[in-house]
């Protein structure tokens, strides 16, 4: 006779939570989280980010827990977060003061600060690297001796477009943001709605969908990076609400504005067509270099929609990119479904009129 | 780490019951909150988990049912997390729980009055096979416009001769919403009818929280001619208890290779047996 799991299914599962637990040790070598912090900033920087969870600690933590599964760590992270009361949010605050560690412009070669190359992996050559081969590195640089700015008060390559007349600032809007970790987006969005929702985006399907708008499912052009900024950026609270504001920390940001070409609205429909330029925006915890910039070709994709492209259909972009709802649907695919089969095959039989 | 009385915070928790106060004012209609990550997975339960650990008070009895059983792998670790947040009691007995929170089955022994139901759904949008947009069946829903749902069944028939929705058949609640009842067997669907308990249901990922308050009028859709049929199980008696007129799960005998029923409902089945004077 078959065997039939009535009884037995906690102790089974209780098992393999174990074999789980014990294979992370079994080479006898373990590394400590402050390993982790030291030297998987990266790393740190892509879970933060899709935690939505500032806290180095805490990330490196849960990417060690995790056994540096980013799925498993961001989850970690969220889980985590859900516990935690929230207390305050920041008051309005202004990218002009970050203190800026890396700073480029694809768009002009001078401009006013200068290019700072700060730290990227982009103008190394990918050959794996043991250390002993290529020799190690000396590390020169810093900032000139003669250099006229502050780096926490840079220009920004976008107020050279302004001030040719090229680019129309829109009106500032300091009104408190939908947040949708309170409330549940709603459709049509809020623009605040599908920022907050694109940086919490998996890294990898953020960077997939800005590839799917630019390569030839939407703008299917080239955006111009105005300027990626990486740097320190200065958190304050108001608690009482009096205007009276705290500093809190700084948080690493990444921050991208691009540029794209588009008719000018003002002209549009009466004869000849001007253009002009709109920007995309794109701005993550840590150093999130390729996410902040899809980010800004998908602020700017669901912001002036080309019509049946699926990168201007809000729900399709922001439903479908957060890590913890895609890998937990995808995964409960592997959870029993005995019953509903059941109920499946009892139709598939009705079709066949198979029904003995 | 310390963790707060079942889990979430409080008022995380505070949100989640004015959102099901809200859902039990409007029989069927699905009320969206703001879903918290939870230490299971999106897809897991993370919706009626919400809703339990919302409720859940220190006087309360749980019972946790993955597929019809205590001992599936779902139900084995919601009621680990339930219990290691709150020190509850447990139970398997359906009738002893103040609080059943299952995955895909309604419990063979009817609701009481003091129960309530808390079932997990994956996807809530009864109208979602018809209109992937989220506005536009929101908007359906408010203009009661349901000829998606019923052409949908329509085209069944004319395809396959009957209607082929298997699990998660759509129901109308109180004559106004069109409802997934999340991926209870039709088996189930009748339960819904006028019973004594409340029904909650709870989705995590996709954010809505709806209810079916007892007593309440609930019918599966179908048309005179083509009614509502449940999974049969008419000549099936289950191979461990004799019990018959339940939901079976279908197993195959690994030596003879004949197919043979186990009543799927596995605390129901266990209780049935104890009994003096069982069939077995």
């Amino acid at each position: 006779m078959g065997y039939v799991a009535v009884k037995g299914g906690t102790k089974a599962i209780q098992a393999s939570v174990d074999v789980y637990k014990k294979k992370k040790h079994i080479s006898g070598m373990d590394i400590s989280t402050e390993h982790v912090k030291a030297n998987m900033n990266q790393l740190i920087d892509q879970v933060m980010s899709e935690a939505s969870m500032y806290d180095r600690n805490l990330a490196s933590h849960a990417i060690k827990q995790a056994e540096g599964n980013m799925e498993e760590a961001v989850f970690l992270l969220r889980a985590h977060r859900s516990t935690l009361p929230r207390l305050y949010y920041s008051t309005v605050t202004n990218t002009r003061e970050m203190f800026v560690e890396r700073r480029v412009s694809a768009s002009f070669k001078d401009i006013p600060g200068g290019q700072i190359l700060g730290a990227s992996p982009d103008f190394t050559h990918r050959l794996l690297d043991d250390g002993i081969t290529y020799g190690s590195v000396e590390t020169e640089g810093g900032i000139p001796d003669e250099y006229n700015y502050k780096l926490d008060d840079l220009p920004k390559v976008i107020d050279y477009l302004e001030s040719e007349g090229l680019f129309t600032k829109e009106a500032e809007d300091n009104t408190t943001p939908d947040d949708i970790t309170k409330h549940s987006i709603e459709f049509p969005s809020s623009r605040s709605q599908r920022l907050q929702s694109l940086t919490r985006g998996q890294t990898g399907a953020v960077t997939s969908l800005g590839y799917v708008e630019i390569r030839g499912y939407g703008y299917s052009s080239h955006p111009n990076i105005g300027e990626v900024r990486v740097g320190q950026q200065p958190v304050h609270i108001d608690p009482a609400g009096d205007g009276d504001e705290y500093y809190i920390g700084d948080v690493e940001l990444t921050e991208v504005e691009a540029f794209m070409p588009a008719d000018d609205a003002e002209t549009s429909g009466e004869g000849a067509h001007e253009k002009t330029f709109r920007i995309g925006y794109g701005l993550t915890f840590g150093q999130n270099e390729t996410k902040a910039i899809a980010m800004s070709v998908l602020d700017y994709s669901l912001s002036n929609p080309v019509p049946s492209s699926p990168t201007a259909d809000d729900e399709f972009v922001l439903l479908h990119i957060d890590s913890v709802e895609s890998t937990g649907f995808i995964s409960h695919l592997k959870l029993p479904h005995y019953v509903t089969f059941q109920s499946v095959l009892d139709r598939v039989r009705q079709t066949k009129g198979d029904r003995d | 780490m310390k963790q707060n009385y079942a889990f979430l915070d409080e008022n995380s928790k505070k949100e989640i019951r004015r959102k099901t106060l809200k859902a039990i004012a409007i029989p069927g209609y699905q009320v969206p909150f703001a879903s918290r990550e939870l230490p299971i997975a999106r897809g897991w339960g993370t919706g009626g988990l919400q809703l339990t650990l919302s409720l859940v008070g220190q006087s309360d009895t749980v019972k946790v049912i993955d597929q019809g059983s205590d001992e599936s792998v779902n139900a084995v670790n919601i009621r680990k997390l339930i219990q290691d947040t709150t020190d509850v009691k447990d139970t398997i007995h359906t009738d002893e729980a103040t609080l059943i929170q299952s995955r895909h089955r309604i419990p063979e022994v009817p609701l009481r009055p003091y129960q309530i139901l808390v079932l997990q759904v994956p996807l809530p949008e009864p109208l979602r096979p018809v209109e992937p947009s989220e506005r536009i069946t929101k908007m359906l829903h408010a203009d009661r416009e349901y000829s998606g749902a019923w052409l949908r069944l329509f085209e069944q028939i004319m395809k396959y001769g009957s209607i082929t929705d298997d699990a998660d058949y759509p129901v109308l609640v109180n004559g106004r919403y069109v409802m997934a009842p999340s991926p209870i067997p039709r088996f189930d669907n009748p339960k819904m009818e006028n019973n004594d308990g409340l029904i909650l249901l709870g989705a995590g990922r996709e954010k809505k929280i709806y209810a079916v308050p007892p007593y309440t009028k609930v019918t599966s859709l179908a048309f005179d001619d083509y009614p509502f049929e449940v999974e049969s199980f008419d000549d099936i008696t289950c191979r461990e208890s004799g019990l018959t007129g339940v939901y079976m799960d279908e197993l195959v005998d690994e030596e003879t290779g004949e197919t043979y029923y186990v009543a799927n409902d596995t605390s129901f089945m266990l209780e049935e047996m104890n009994k003096e004077g069982s069939v077995r």
